[in-house]
């Protein structure tokens, strides 16, 4: 805390990274009763500065883990250090880490502005440098004609902005976020998703945040890690996480449906229920089980099979058009495929049509079950 | 014609009321009639004594005075005596005390309730409430039976020196005191229990997270949020408190009477329907002071939300 955030980055441009801000996790157990396993030994580092996510389905751990991050939850077994800092058992006044609520939990009795003031009454800061602070981070966050409103009277909108100030004004070393967004209509989501990132950007502050959208994740995060069953699955940025998942269940999570098992390997040559497809590269001896996955938007939809491509038949049985994009259920060999276009304003195909289906072999990725 | 056309021709044009306003009187009308006979006459009656002159045998009589509130404050016949001043003082302390006491017993309870399983909460509730449904004057006969010399609260009392041998802890103001907690806290216990179950937890961690130690958290984010029930259960206990009959002349003796019990014997054993009706009335300003004290309150402290008890 000795860095003050101020709205404008600093001279140079660059962000601010303050090392204090670093979070390290060992081997975090958490039980809920007897059997309810919230968390089944996670290991994870955070960067300081950095806009990391944490997703999953619901019950998978990921507000749990958030909630230790705060202390407003303890772990069975494990350490938790921030900024080299053993905070385990730290209770949550005394710890330099705040939180947007899910529900907000703005205070119903006290105006936007009190709201905003409270963290700074409670560290006792000196009134004059309070107000200040209220002031600039109310400038910041676009507030000024909402501070004597009472929080009833807000938007939804407008009360996650006054829950982004109340925290953000306490200049915490980390920021989580409790699926902040998850309350609000489309359009206002993306806008904030948008301006969230800045914030993050411009204030060099170590964000955690949590979301079961994973389209949400890779837009905003420097990395993303998914959980299930208390267990990380998988920790990288989005691209990794997106192109290359390590199982079935990042990529179902991510939204790729097209996982098929291998069946028999020969060199570079796997069987699978759509045929025979040949990868890039022969399997290795320990890589010949799980799945192969082939995303929706690499499969090619047309007459001619370029060069060195696995070239498939099937039958468009549905056609879903989003504008953007054409959506197309397709049928081979019995087995369902789906396969995205860009609508580049080429004639769509239509359904019960025959279509040649083409998948380059780089684009096929062998993951675990 | 440039005027609007109304939807009820009858009404704009004779302007006589709209079937609307007619069918509203006709709906409360029975309330009304309700309230004027067995609340507003009464009311003015009482009044009206009150400012009226004690006959010979105490029917109340003109010219109208202010004889009744000069004895009230005590002047009487044989100059000034501050029983009365005393009744009266009496009986503002013990509603002060007893409410008081009722909350910090009530306030706990309720939050214990609260958080207990759902199998317990019921259970725990029914025993809150179940005293209350015996009769007033066999529970304080009960109480007297628990106090009076002999028993074993009685003797422990005396072993610690609180009062003399042989002596019980009834008759006595600490009696009454006892005897009002016991009657009143299902009514603190009960707008508590619903604020308390309502609680957003969530803003108590809100708290926390925004640095205020557990002390402070709970001033500031649960406090508030149980404001409501705590206002409500303080005019549910001390109002009728305040008038309590029952408790003093059972467990008080003479010497704790409340304005109730003086209220009580201008009308039968005292004949002095004026001074009764003075007592009377200055309940029930009292009341409404208190009402109009607790919103105030209750604005200030919800920053300026209405309260409603």
């Amino acid at each position: 805390m000795t860095v003050p955030p101020s709205a404008e980055p600093d001279a140079a441009g660059t962000q601010r990274v303050r090392d204090a801000s670093a979070i390290a996790l060992r081997n975090l157990h958490k039980r809920f009763g007897r059997d309810a396993v919230a968390l089944d030994g996670v290991d994870l580092d955070i960067h300081a500065g950095e806009f990391f996510t944490l997703l999953g389905p619901s019950g998978c751990g990921k507000t749990t883990l958030l909630r230790i991050l705060a202390g407003l939850e303890a772990p069975n077994e494990g350490t938790l250090t921030i900024g080299g800092k053993d905070v385990t058992t730290t209770p949550p006044h005394l710890r330099s880490v705040n939180t947007v609520f899910q529900s907000y939990a703005l205070f119903p009795h006290l105006s936007v502005h009190d709201n905003i003031a409270f963290g700074l009454r409670m560290k006792g800061v000196a009134a004059a440098e309070r107000e200040r602070r209220v002031q600039e981070i109310a400038d910041f966050i676009k507030l000024g004609a909402l501070m004597e409103r009472r929080v009833n009277q807000l938007s939804g909108g407008q009360r996650q902005r006054v829950a982004l100030a109340r925290a953000l004004v306490c200049e915490p070393d980390v920021l989580l976020l409790d699926e902040p967004l998850s309350a609000l209509d489309a359009g206002l989501r993306n806008q904030l998703q948008v301006e969230l990132q800045r914030t993050q950007k411009r204030l060099g502050m170590t964000f955690v945040f949590v979301t079961h959208d994973q389209e949400e994740a890779m837009v905003m995060s420097d990395r993303i890690a998914v959980l299930d069953g208390g267990v990380i699955q998988q920790v990288g940025p989005p691209q990794t996480v997106y192109e290359h998942p390590v199982n079935a269940f990042v990529a179902r999570f991510m939204g790729h449906v097209n996982l098929f098992e291998i069946g028999s390997v020969n060199g570079d040559r796997v069987t699978t229920a759509l045929g025979q497809l040949r990868l890039e590269q022969p399997l290795a001896e320990h890589e010949r089980h799980g799945m192969l996955l082939i995303r929706q938007e690499v499969i090619e939809l047309g007459p001619e099979v370029p060069e060195g491509y696995n070239a498939l038949q099937g039958v468009v049985r549905e056609r879903l058009y989003r504008g953007s994009r054409v959506e197309y259920r397709l049928e081979v060999d019995g087995v369902v495929l789906l396969a995205t276009a860009s609508n580049l304003g080429q004639r769509l195909h239509a359904v019960g049509d025959r279509v040649t289906v083409s998948i380059c072999p780089e684009d096929i990725v062998r993951l675990d079950a | 014609m440039s005027k609007p056309e109304s939807p009820y021709p009858l009404a704009a044009h004779s302007g006589s009321l709209s079937p609307d306003t007619r069918h509203l009187l006709w709906s409360v009308a029975p309330g009304v009639i309700w309230i004027v006979v067995f609340l507003v006459l009464p009311s003015l009656y009482l009044i009206g004594v009150a400012f009226m002159t004690n006959g010979p045998y105490g029917q109340p009589q003109m010219p109208l005075t202010l004889d009744a509130f000069s004895q009230l404050a005590g002047f009487g016949f044989l100059g000034w005596s501050p029983g009365n001043l005393y009744t009266l003082l009496r009986s503002l302390w013990q509603t002060l005390l007893a409410t008081g006491l009722v909350i910090l017993v009530a306030y706990p309870l309720a939050y214990r309730i609260s958080i207990s399983r759902e199998k317990w909460r019921a259970l725990m509730l029914l025993a809150v409430v179940v005293p209350s449904w015996t009769n007033q004057v066999i529970r304080a006969f009960g109480w007297m039976n628990l106090l009076s010399p002999g028993t074993p609260l009685a003797e422990l009392a005396q072993f610690f020196g609180l009062i003399g041998p042989n002596m019980g802890l009834y008759p006595s103001n600490f009696a009454v005191t006892l005897g009002l907690i016991y009657n009143f806290l299902p009514f603190m216990v009960l707008p508590l229990y619903a604020a308390f179950e309502k609680l957003d937890y969530a803003l108590v961690e809100a708290a926390r997270d925004l640095y205020a130690s557990p002390l402070r958290a709970f001033w500031l984010a649960v406090f508030p949020q149980t404001l409501p029930g705590l206002l409500a259960g303080t005019v549910l206990v001390s109002i009728p408190a305040f008038g309590m009959y029952v408790v003093p002349e059972l467990l008080g003796g003479g010497r704790a009477m409340m304005l109730g019990n003086l209220v009580a014997s201008q009308f039968a054993g005292g004949s002095n329907w004026p001074l009764g009706a003075a007592g009377a009335l200055i309940m029930l300003l009292a009341t409404f002071g208190g009402l109009f004290a607790m919103r105030r309150i209750g604005k200030r402290l919800s920053g300026g939300e209405e309260v409603v008890i």
